[in-house]
């Protein structure tokens, strides 16, 4: 499962190993941009979801209880509106 | 062409057609009237009262009509707030779950504005209220009025409502049970002091709705004093549309125990089937305590309007509770409370008169638009996420 780019990632400081920037976009497309990308971090890294769908506020803890990755919070956005997410790759 | 919208609305009940059509013959006078037509108007309409009171277990004086089931929840929130507040109390406190209908919630919104203090108690992932928390916040001092649904009108679980009646009389708070979800499905949990029912989803017609309310209950008019409905509810009664809606209650109330066992043996079915036609399906609810008619579901990666649009057009009529589909633009609170997925949601609720071959039917055509819908959803590609 794991690839090479992965590997180097595994290193990684504990902030956000990727960044995905939903913001102005509808649910399910965060949700979508969220599951198709998280492969791209290595297990144990975390992905950072920016996004102001208030569906999200909901959605997004919801997916990472159906596919059993690990949720860790949301902030408020400091410049705009809308909510960062954090989500930690389990498997 | 497959009506599986129950929940919005029940096909009305053959015998409410025939019940309403007579009633436009001999029910239109004013009921408050002494002569004869009157007089005829307001046998009717105690009639009617007596067959709803008969049904929901309790006196006939109890019962009021309302123009609708959300009439009737505000009637009843800000009729008790009304009849409780006092310089001692101040405004009060209310109790209501997370998972209430829009009007029940709206209503303690209402009382909110005017100094009302309100307690939103939590659901589990099923939508079951947290009882603890529930009662703790109706022992709060200054409550004045407790809140709770006899089952969810979104995934359709069945709420503890006697549990919750139980603490509710020990602290002496009445507690308002909107039924609207459930009356003509299953008989009105115990314990209530003021329930609430809505013709149009028992089979009746629309522009109907009813208030109970116990004498032991303190209530007053949180409108304008008008003598109609036992000075409960202002303006002319619609007649002949109440008359149809008792006929259409005790039709559904004989019909109850058949239609129970046929609708939650195809419920059932969407339950245990869809999950293994549709990858990445999440069925909501309660899977045992809940309505037989309703059955709701979200469908991962997909936008509950498009989903709905598409079932329309293969022949299926269903709702959904996602907020493209809504005119909110926000997600169903109820699901938002459950913390399940809002996205592809859909609510399949049957009317009684579903046949087990339109349920195949949806269950054979679900796999195909869902794969359909995936594959046009922005630019993703159908790769391991499904």
């Amino acid at each position: 499962m794991t690839s090479p780019r992965d590997a180097e990632r595994t290193s990684a400081a504990p902030g956000p190993a990727l960044r995905i920037d939903a913001l102005g976009k509808k649910c399910p497309l965060p949700i979508i941009m969220l599951a198709e990308q998280i492969g791209e971090v290595s297990i144990g890294n975390v992905v950072e979801v920016l996004a102001d769908d208030p569906a999200t506020k909901t959605d997004v803890p919801a997916w990472c209880g159906l596919k059993s990755h690990e949720f860790l919070g949301a902030a408020d956005l400091a410049t705009t509106a809308g909510w960062a997410y954090r989500v930690r790759r389990s498997y | 062409m497959a009506y599986f919208d129950a929940a919005s609305a029940e096909p009305i009940a053959p015998a409410a057609k025939f019940a309403l059509l007579e009633a436009l013959h001999d029910g239109w006078a004013d009921p408050a009237r002494l002569h004869r037509e009157g007089r005829q108007a307001r046998l009717l309409l105690d009639q009617a009262r007596e067959q709803v009171a008969a049904i929901f277990g309790c006196r006939a004086d109890e019962v009021s009509f309302t123009g609708s089931g959300t009439q009737a929840a505000h009637l009843a929130v800000l009729g008790a707030v009304q009849a409780r507040r006092s310089p001692a109390r101040g405004q009060g406190h209310v109790v209501v779950s997370a998972v209430e209908h829009s009007s029940v919630l709206n209503a303690a919104a209402f009382a909110e504005d005017s100094g009302t203090a309100v307690t939103i108690a939590g659901v589990d992932s099923s939508g079951r209220v947290d009882v603890d928390a529930f009662t703790a916040a109706v022992g709060r001092d200054r409550t004045v009025l407790a809140c709770l649904q006899s089952a969810n009108h979104e995934v359709g679980t069945i709420q503890p409502v006697p549990e919750v009646a139980a603490a509710c009389q020990a602290a002496g708070v009445p507690l308002f049970v909107d039924a609207a979800a459930s009356a003509g499905r299953m008989p009105p949990p115990a314990g209530w002091s003021m329930l609430a029912a809505s013709s149009h989803k028992f089979g009746g017609p629309p522009g109907v709705g009813v208030l109970a309310v116990r004498k032991a209950v303190r209530w007053k008019s949180p409108l304008p004093s008008d003598n109609r409905e036992g000075w409960r509810v202002p303006g002319f009664p619609n007649l002949p549309a109440i008359i149809a809606a008792a006929v259409a209650l005790e039709d559904a109330d004989a019909d109850r125990q058949a239609a129970d066992t046929a609708l939650r043996g195809l419920t059932a079915q969407i339950r245990d089937q869809l999950p293994a036609l549709v990858p990445d399906c999440v069925v909501h609810g309660d899977p045992v305590t809940r309505l037989p008619h309703i059955v709701t579901f979200s469908v991962l990666y997909l936008d509950g309007e498009a989903l709905v649009i598409e079932l329309d057009r293969a022949g299926f009529a269903v709702s959904s509770g996602s907020a493209c589909a809504s005119d909110t633009e926000q997600p169903s609170h109820v699901l938002a409370a459950m913390g399940a997925l809002t996205h592809g949601n859909v609510r399949v609720s049957l009317p009684r008169n579903t046949t087990e071959e339109s349920v195949t039917a949806f269950l054979a055509a679900m796999p195909d638009i869902v794969s359909r819908l995936r594959g046009s959803v922005g630019r993703v590609e159908q790769r391991e996420i499904w």
